[in-house]
């Protein structure tokens, strides 16, 4: 009888000492099984073809092996650039530095594949953000963004995601906004989409002309994002109500 | 994207009742949305789909406008001999699509 009460005690423990819950957490039982049995879930579509495509272009420099760990790290400070970039648009550098083909435009289906073929190989492990001293900067201005308040509504990110997290609006739940299964794939979207579509989606729903995609804005507020949920597991490819 | 995808156990014991998953990348557009200029967005679903094993019929459905994207079907069969299992996906616009996987049965 110890054993059992012991171990319960312990995921009591856990549950208080990290408050953070990841999306997955509060939906709906039938919603988390599509994400539960990769056969049930929509997105192994997109996850495929990018295995086919990692096998046919990436491997020339990169084994499927080495990619595990890689997505817990992005967004990545790019010398050559001077600036972060995410993992889509590390795969997109990628592709114009050294297979010399154009830059997919955003949410490429094809694209979309590569990236959560890469970030599913680091489904399960901890989101590590890299100490990288030329990211604070960057870092520092996504946590700007993410208290300033934007749009005719004039909210914040914050005010929802932090401060009433776990609360109502309309008939949806507030999740904590964690990025832990990007891309995603989305059932109001019946597709799947990048993190930087869901955030356009949030901006629109205050009424605030969303950042482009691709812009610095966005890859600031995933610095600051990546930084909050630190730790949390890696799922993608998620599904998501 | 991969168009198709068919999950079914490679070997089975002659007389094991089986399951068979597919997922198809089809937009499934109900015919009902406006475009947003005061008309529709023509139908464009997936209508049949039919589940040969070893070139006989074992299962088929007709699908409808109120099914989502991608959608996923999934039933059960008897394994009864090693062959393939192939599975058609036709509908709207002329859309046809075959993809089979190999079953072993011992």
């Amino acid at each position: 009888m110890k054993t059992p009460v012991f171990a319960f005690a312990l995921l009591v423990a856990a549950a208080h000492a990290d408050p953070r819950r990841s999306g997955f957490d509060d939906m709906s039982a039938s919603t988390q099984a599509l994400q539960r049995d990769d056969t049930l879930n929509p997105a192994l579509l997109w996850l495929k073809d990018g295995e086919q495509r990692f096998t046919s272009l990436c491997v020339r420099c990169h084994q499927p092996q080495a990619m595990r760990g890689v997505a817990t790290r992005y967004p990545a400070f790019d010398s050559r650039l001077k600036r972060p970039v995410t993992l889509g648009e590390r795969i997109n550098l990628c592709r114009t530095r050294y297979l010399e083909s154009k830059a997919w435009g955003a949410e490429n289906e094809e694209w979309l594949g590569l990236e959560t073929f890469v970030a599913n190989a680091s489904r399960g492990l901890p989101l590590a953000p890299p100490a990288d001293q030329r990211l604070a900067p960057f870092r520092e201005q996504g946590r700007q963004l993410f208290v300033q308040r934007l749009g005719q509504l004039d909210f914040s990110c914050a005010q929802c995601h932090d401060q009433n997290a776990g609360g109502r609006l309309a008939g949806s739940l507030i999740p904590q906004a964690h990025p832990t299964g990007y891309p995603i794939y989305r059932l109001e979207w019946q597709g799947l989409g990048s993190l930087q579509r869901r955030l356009r989606n949030c901006m629109a729903g205050v009424r605030a002309e969303p950042f482009a995609y691709g812009s610095a804005e966005f890859v600031a507020l995933e610095l600051y994002l990546m930084q909050r949920a630190a730790g949390m597991a890696i799922e993608t490819p998620a599904v998501r109500p | 994207m991969a168009r198709a995808l068919i999950f079914a156990p490679k070997t089975a014991a002659r007389g094991d009742v089986i399951e068979i998953r597919t997922l198809i990348a089809h937009p499934m557009e109900s015919g009902q949305r406006s475009d947003g200029q005061g008309g529709l967005v023509a139908r464009d679903i997936l209508r049949k789909l039919e589940c040969r094993y070893d070139g006989v019929l074992v299962f088929s459905a007709e699908l409808f406008a109120a099914i989502a994207a991608n959608p996923l079907v999934s039933f059960n069969t008897v394994a009864t001999a090693s062959g393939t299992i192939s599975i058609t996906w036709s509908g709207d616009n002329g859309f046809a699509q075959t993809e089979s996987v190999m079953l072993t049965v011992s």
